[in-house]
């Protein structure tokens, strides 16, 4: 059983019958009958298989849009840090997507969809992914309440998606001074453990689900987990030569390319409209609403960081603003499947309003070196949107939201601080002072990241 | 008049700017420079194939003093870019026949 869960009802009774059969009129005109819009199946079986692929080739189009948010990620995280460092910033992205994939593949799978009975805190259906390579989901029952129209490999492909995005947060928090190696180390842990079973305590029907815990697309689930790991990374690897001077006062490192950092946030723009219209697993007419809610939620989230960056940093600060609206877009992810356009609005701009000072506060009061935000946008985002499914849907309980946040905190706090625990015991976290001064992209990957323009004797006389 | 010019490894430009503050230079002109000396340079690889990058980047230092004060700015150069690593740089001093603060029309040690 795989699902996530559509709570709020409002949203779900929306869907349309797609199946009305066209009639010809009298006078030739072409008219549709009249349809029950709160069916969504109906007509022959032909009909319906029909919309069941809807529904999967919408699922495979949102899920290469939120694959796009690694090219995102990477821009934003490379722009944001200094030009000696861009190859492996670059290199991170790229390879916690492709070792997330398959370890995700592997066991994150079976952890994060355990089957059973439900309810349980953790469970392991076993390796791999059973029923990858079946076409249509079997069509019995389709016109039923409940009936789920993905196939494994639809929704496989999606979910992995997620996985990716999850472990790709962490890479900005730790920037600039990570071992190569444990960053790959870190990946397995996080796509192979740590994310799946948080996954599966809500979308894979576990205790969080039971209770009535409300988190359409993931802020708690992806961007909270992601966000607490960024957090106990980069606090355990420690800040950057120079972030803070003798006097424990922060300094800036101004990031080496502004253009490319919000070319970077423009992408996750673009990526959350299937990150969250795609958490939908249907294509049915709640997509657009969700797309409204998560556009207005990410536009009032880059104002509420404009207003908060003019009033604390005197200055309407760029990347602050890219930073608010990526704080909108993570915190309306939970909320966005039930929510109203004013609550929707409100949540996105109070979540950028908050990332300005938050940033601060990791850096002023927790001394912690976060180059991108990370921590700030999606841990502190993914908490402010938990919290306002709580006030603003009906049948969410604030209570219940807490507690979800409360264990995604205390679980991945507990496992990622063992793992980054164990990669600085045993020397394998950080570089060297001389790798981190001369940059990661040569002492890591050779050469780098902007190389120099060649004019050897040979170029030269050629 | 003296013009000291130092060419030292550039994560040592903070150590070398707040040693000479320290020491009541007034300012300072810096440059960013290639260069080669005994370090030489190294290989980086690049899809499989080595070059050469044969200039290593510096930080070129440069401060008027009085003759009185050469001695003092060197010494403090010195103790703030030494690592005790190949390539900490080298340091050189030059006569100056005029100084003027565009300013003011100052010239000589006033303008310093």
């Amino acid at each position: 059983m795989r699902w996530k869960l559509l709570t709020g009802g409002g949203l779900a009774t929306t869907a349309m019958l797609l199946a009305a059969s066209p009639v010809l009129a009298q006078d030739g005109d072409v008219v549709v009958e009249e349809v029950d819009l709160y069916v969504r199946f109906g007509g022959t079986a032909a009909d319906i298989a029909q919309t069941v692929i809807l529904d999967n080739i919408f699922i495979f189009i949102a899920g290469v849009l939120v694959f796009f948010m690694q090219a995102g990620f990477a821009l934003l995280a490379s722009g944001l840090t200094r030009a000696k460092n861009s190859s492996n910033m670059m290199m991170k992205s790229l390879m916690d997507a492709a070792l997330g994939v398959l370890v995700f593949a592997l066991v994150g799978w079976g952890l994060a969809y355990p089957g059973g009975d439900g309810g349980a805190w953790f469970g392991f259906a076993g390796w791999g992914i059973p029923g990858l390579m079946d076409g249509l989901p079997d069509l019995a029952g389709a016109t039923e309440d409940g009936f789920y129209p993905l196939s494994v490999s639809s929704d496989f492909f999606f979910q992995a998606a997620f996985a990716a995005t999850a472990a790709t947060i962490v890479a900005g928090a730790v920037a600039e001074r990570t071992k190569f190696v444990a960053y790959l180390a870190y990946t397995v842990v996080i796509t192979g453990f740590i994310y799946p079973v948080v996954v599966s305590w809500q979308w894979g029907g576990g205790w969080l689900a039971e209770r009535g815990f409300v988190d359409f697309a993931g802020s708690g689930l992806v961007h909270l987990t992601g966000g607490i790991a960024a957090l106990v990374g980069a606090a355990l690897i420690g800040p950057r030569i120079g972030k803070f001077g003798a006097d424990g006062k922060p300094r800036a490192i101004p990031g080496h390319s502004i253009p490319l950092a919000m070319t970077g946030v423009f992408i996750l723009f673009i990526g959350f409209f299937g990150f969250n219209p795609g958490s939908a697993l249907q294509a049915d007419m709640s997509v657009p609403v969700i797309a409204v809610l998560t556009l207005f939620a990410a536009c009032a989230g880059a104002l509420g960081a404009l207003v908060s960056s003019w009033a604390l940093l005197k200055k309407p600060d760029t990347s602050m603003a890219g930073n608010g609206l990526l704080a909108g877009l993570v915190a309306i992810c939970a909320g966005v499947g039930s929510m109203d356009v004013v609550p929707a609005i409100i949540t996105g701009f109070v979540a950028g309003l908050i990332v300005v000072p938050a940033v601060l506060l990791i850096e002023r009061v927790l001394k912690v070196d976060d180059p991108v935000g990370a921590v700030s946008v999606h841990a502190v985002s993914g908490l402010v949107g938990l919290i306002a499914v709580g006030i603003f849907v009906d049948e969410a309980s604030i209570g219940t939201q807490l507690l979800g946040a409360g264990a995604i905190i205390v679980f991945v706090g507990i496992t990622s601080g063992i793992l980054f625990g164990i990669l600085k015991a045993v020397g394998i976290l950080r570089v060297s002072a001389e790798q981190e001064i001369e940059g990661l992209d040569v002492s890591e990957h050779g050469a780098p990241g902007y190389g120099p323009d060649m004019l050897t004797p040979a170029a030269a006389t050629a | 008049m003296q013009l000291i010019t130092a060419v030292i490894k550039p994560h040592q430009l903070d150590a070398v700017k707040e040693g000479l503050k320290s020491i009541g230079v007034a300012g300072i002109t810096i440059s960013e420079v290639k260069g080669f000396g005994r370090q030489g340079g190294h290989t980086e690889t690049y899809r499989g194939a080595e070059y050469a990058v044969e200039f290593i980047p510096k930080v070129k230092v440069e401060v008027l003093a009085a003759p009185e004060d050469t001695t003092k700015v060197t010494d403090a150069i010195t103790a703030a870019a030494a690592t005790g690593k190949i390539g900490d740089g080298k340091i050189w001093v030059t006569p100056v026949s005029e100084v003027i603060r565009i300013r003011t029309g100052e010239s000589g040690t006033d303008a310093i």
